[in-house]
């Protein structure tokens, strides 16, 4: 952006400039609707063809005393004229709606960035809520920022004179005000927000009113006042023709999960307990009853997992959706799946841990605790996707798995991918795979344990079928006849075919693409959600004159076949990943590369300049950021 | 299509694996019951599924002839509330044990009741843990001294049909293992329930527990101690010439022993009526304790109310009469959707 050096309304002309992509972040109190400011901007941006991608931040708790800076809640939207894959690092827009919220958000936005106060909570009580000794206005710390101040709860009311609302409903508008006011600046159509308000509040016509009336105030203040003198456009992406919407990560998972059912021919059944942040997996299948989902808000995590086992016995595909804590009291229960050989999909939105951690915030922190977080040799299917619209697609995929091989598969979203959005272009549902499941029916020479040659998968004998009546349990099986058995060598042979039946996936999933060279210096190479971020990182890098090359694993158990491979091409690989090294612990034991760990656990998803600056220090290039 | 199912017998419902409780063990007496009802029920075979936890008793589903799942400890109700949920064309049983159904799972086990998911649970209650070879168990007596209680247990006991009644079970019933007659005919009315149905089998544990019941089981006690409940009865027990019965001090809110006779008859005593729907009678019946209460036996509820199964199954089918049975298409297009043409211009 371009310098201003306004920092009051002057009622100048102002002048229009067009920018490739823009930065704003939404931070108010957790009760000042900013989720629902930004969601907004969102849409309409998508709907003007911008392409975006978005970070939601909220705080743990629902309603945090107000003007608290642990009660911060907090949108960041990037939207571009260009093809964009992360929400981008710093902030060029900041509207604060208190003190706290300034204060919390305030680092982050680039030097000379733009703040839109209000400043109507500006005041002692709240500073001191805050935290601050001193009016951040006057102390300094708003130096080399463009400031707008605006009296905000003031001119909202002043708007809602005419409302038959009481004074708390007019101040719970003010965030449309301010809509209307990021609106002008960036010049963004009203009439979608207006749409939607108008049908959410189709029920209460006062309350939908008037926040029209001050989304439309807030664009007519910027125009009367000429506040901020420029105005910006962001122009539409060129994005391939298609029929787009915008997704976040759960809702993408949740109809993955009811295409992968579909596509398989059986039933899906969710046991589920609410937990941050995968509840919204629950709340979408819940409302999709009529596509035949089941949902069973169990008693617990392990009455949740029990449920979909018990489901899938029956020829349902059970799944459970949760995040690390309830995975951990998940795992002997996932243990009782492996070891009867029964279809079970789990997805884990990974938040930041150990213990309750940071409920909100995202991590990728389970990967370890996914492959080894059980008793005795458990080896399972784990599957990451790598945007929140590659959820849909990893959602089919655990359950096209789980079903081919009678197995549960643990599917690793996290918070990140689980909240942001982008826009997404609708796949032609003829595009997607079938794989049709057919239960076994034949009594005659039936074993419970009879392996197929391809897959090693046992027959899905489920009740109901004559002649096939048989008895599954968590002892070990006789190779074959599924009776209960000590013998020592078949404990052996066993362990090994469970193990085996793990490994031949690999024949049955895509070999790692690598983006670049195929051979050379440097590999960077993640998985699941941070594939953003290093996309980001390497095309900047390269923009410099650098050769990088990246890829992306979504399969870490089993890994692609020809990963062995590719990392053995590359004199160095950087392995950048939201947690203590955990990917980088599994490649160095199973290839015995070194590889070159990146560890992060903040809570926050990787920043594009921080993995440049890696790749930069790997190729021992100075680094002028 | 012939629709007679055919006839089965006891044996059908053995299977080939050898049954390996101790030898004197109660568990043999309740497999033999349940062996013998279970043809009686026309159910075929192939749609019963007996699903246990972990313990002497959760051994139970590998000695039945049909689908069986021997599963995690405790768990056993909630894989039942999945299975059941999912394919309510299926009888599901549940086997579990004191320690099972009451101490690891004991949180399930008062949400599947509570759900009144269409299961039917026996718990085999021998007081004790014998799979682990004898420590106390959420059953056992104040006091009772085992190997992890060598100077006696010091925690109060569950009394397993008060739990379930306090869950709001809508069949609450109590039995013993070797009072085979009494035994079956309750299993029978278990098999009839549309609900939960709860069972309390009193079971001897003749290693770790041996006559843990035998104030009630021995012959000489069978009468003096047991008081047989029947819906529409009065609560009457003892031997002929030495009847007793039990009667309502409507003042003090208890329950009172009377003798019968001097004028004092059966008209006295508090008739049964298992299908109350305020469960409170039932609860203080289960209150009613030894040494100076017999221990009813029998049903002590038995009330229709809507399973959850069919509840979740309705909901089902009414969405899909309202929304239809929607396509990928309809799902995936849902919501505010726009278009980008070839030339870059988009609609909505
Ligand atoms: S230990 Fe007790 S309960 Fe277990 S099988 Fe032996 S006698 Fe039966």
């Amino acid at each position: 952006m371009t310098t201003e050096t306004a920092t009051k309304p002057s009622g100048s002309v102002t002048s229009h400039q067009a920018l490739t992509e823009v930065v704003i972040r939404f931070a108010g109190d957790s009760g000042d609707g900013m989720q629902i400011t930004g969601t907004q901007f969102t849409t309409t941006s998508a709907l003007l063809g911008n392409d975006l991608s978005t970070l939601p931040d909220f705080p743990a708790e629902i309603r945090a005393p107000a003007g608290t800076l642990p009660g911060v809640s907090a949108f960041q939207v990037r939207i571009a004229d260009h093809d964009i894959h992360t929400p981008g690092d710093a902030p060029d827009v900041l509207v604060a709606m208190n003190p706290a919220a300034l204060e919390v958000n305030l680092r982050d936005l680039k030097a000379n960035g733009v703040v839109i106060l209000n400043t109507d909570e500006f005041t002692a009580r709240n500073f001191k809520k805050a935290g601050l000794e001193t009016d951040p206005r006057e102390d300094g710390k708003l130096e080399g920022y463009r400031v707008f101040e605006v009296e905000l709860t003031t001119v909202t009311r002043r708007a809602l004179e005419d409302s038959p609302l009481d004074v708390r409903g007019k101040d719970r508008c003010k965030n449309f005000f301010a809509l209307g006011m990021c609106y002008w600046l960036f010049s963004r159509p009203l009439q979608p927000t207006i749409d939607w308000l108008e049908k959410k509040f189709a029920k209460k016509p006062d309350i939908a009113a008037a926040n029209i009336t001050c989304l439309q105030a807030g664009w007519n203040y910027c125009d009367i006042t000429g506040l901020f003198q420029v105005r910006y456009e962001v122009e539409s992406a060129a994005l391939p023709a298609g029929t787009y919407r915008n997704i976040n990560g759960n809702l993408a998972l949740a109809m993955g999960l009811v295409a992968g059912t579909r596509k398989s021919g059986v039933p899906l059944f969710l046991g589920s307990y609410p937990i941050t942040p995968a509840s919204d997996l629950l709340h979408h299948l819940s409302a999709m009853k009529h596509y035949g989902v089941t949902t069973f808000q169990a008693e617990d995590e392990i009455a949740a997992v029990c449920a979909a086992i018990g489901a899938s016995f029956g020829g349902a595909l059970g799944m459970c959706s949760t995040s690390g804590p309830g995975l951990a009291l998940k795992s002997e229960a996932i243990n009782l799946a492996l070891m009867t050989e029964l279809p079970l999909v789990i997805l884990n939105v990974q938040r930041a841990g150990p213990s309750t951690g940071m409920p909100t915030k995202t991590e990728q922190s389970d990967l370890l605790q996914a492959m080894f977080g059980r008793n005795g040799e458990s080896p399972l299917p784990v599957i990451a996707p790598s945007s929140p619209a590659d959820c849909f697609w990893a959602g089919i995929e655990a359950c096209r798995v789980a079903v081919e091989s009678m197995v549960p598969v643990i599917l690793l979203s996290d918070g990140y991918l689980a909240n942001g959005a982008e826009p997404w272009k609708l796949p032609d549902i003829a595009d997607l795979p079938d794989f049709p499941v057919e239960f076994h029916s034949d009594p005659e020479g039936f074993q419970p344990y009879q392996r197929r040659e391809d897959t090693l998968a046992r027959p899905w004998a489920i009740p109901g079928t004559a002649g096939l009546e048989h008895r599954i349990g968590g002892l070990e099986k006789q190779d074959g006849s599924g009776n209960v058995s000590y013998d020592p060598e078949n404990h052996q042979r066993m362990t090994d075919l469970r193990a085996e039946k793990i490994a031949r996936i690999a024949r049955r999933i895509e070999p790692l693409a690598v983006d670049g060279d195929e051979r050379g210096k440097l590999l960077v190479l993640g998985w699941g959600s941070t594939e953003g971020a290093i996309m980001g990182a390497v095309l900047a890098a390269r923009a410099e004159g650098l050769t990088v090359s990246r890829a992306q694993l979504r399969w870490i158990n089993p890994f692609p076949a020809n990963l062995g491979e590719v990392l053995a091409n590359f004199d160095q690989v950087l392995v950048p990943e939201m947690n203590g090294g955990q990917l980088a612990l599994l490649l160095r034991a199973g290839f015995l590369k070194n590889v070159t760990s990146y560890p992060k656990v903040e809570g926050k998803p990787f920043y594009r300049h921080e993995i440049l600056t890696k790749i930069k220090q790997c190729l021992e290039v100075a680094d002028a950021n | 299509m012939p629709t007679e199912t055919p006839t089965l017998t006891k044996k059908d419902f053995q299977s080939d694996q050898e049954v390996r409780w101790c030898p004197g063990c109660g568990d043999y007496a309740i497999l033999s019951a349940v062996q013998s009802v279970m043809p009686e029920l026309g159910i075929p075979k192939e749609r019963l599924v007996v699903i246990s936890g972990i313990g002497c008793s959760s051994r139970f589903p590998y000695y039945m002839d049909t689908f069986g799942f021997h599963t995690i400890h405790g768990r056993a109700p909630a894989i039942a509330t999945g299975l059941k949920t999912s394919r309510p064309d299926l009888e599901v049983w549940v086997v579990t044990g004191d320690g099972d159904a009451l101490s690891i799972g004991g949180n399930h086990l008062i949400h599947v009741l509570r759900r009144n998911v269409n299961v039917k649970i026996l718990l085999f209650n021998n007081r004790i843990y014998g799979l682990t070879k004898g420590q106390y168990s959420p059953t056992s007596e104040v006091g009772k001294r085992t190997k992890s209680t060598p100077v006696g247990s010091i925690d109060n006991p569950f009394d397993p049909v008060s739990v379930a009644l306090g869950a709001g079970a809508t069949m609450v019933a109590r039995s013993v293992d070797i009072f085979q007659k009494h035994l079956k005919e309750t299993l029978r009315r278990v098999a009839e329930h549309q609900g939960s149905a709860f069972v309390e089998i009193l079971q001897n544990c003749n290693i770790f527990n041996d006559g843990a019941f035998s104030y009630l089981t021995d012959k000489e006690n069978r009468e003096v101690e047991g008081l047989y409940l029947e819906h529409g009865k009065p609560l009457v027990f003892g031997p002929p010439g030495a009847e007793r019965g039990i009667r309502l001090d409507a003042k003090a809110m208890r329950f009172e022993i009377v003798s019968l006779g001097n004028g004092i008859g059966p008209e006295d005593c508090v008739v049964w009526d298992e299908s109350r729907p305020d469960p409170s009678l039932a609860f203080m019946l289960a209150q009613c304790h030894r040494p100076e209460f017999p221990t009813a036996l029998g049903v002590l509820r038995k009330v229709d109310a809507p399973t959850y199964d069919a509840g979740v199954i309705a909901q089902i089918a009414q969405q899909q009469e309202r929304m239809g049975t929607g396509s990928l298409e309809e799902l995936l297009y849902s919501g505010e959707t726009w278009q980008v043409a070839a030339d870059g211009s988009i609609t909505r």
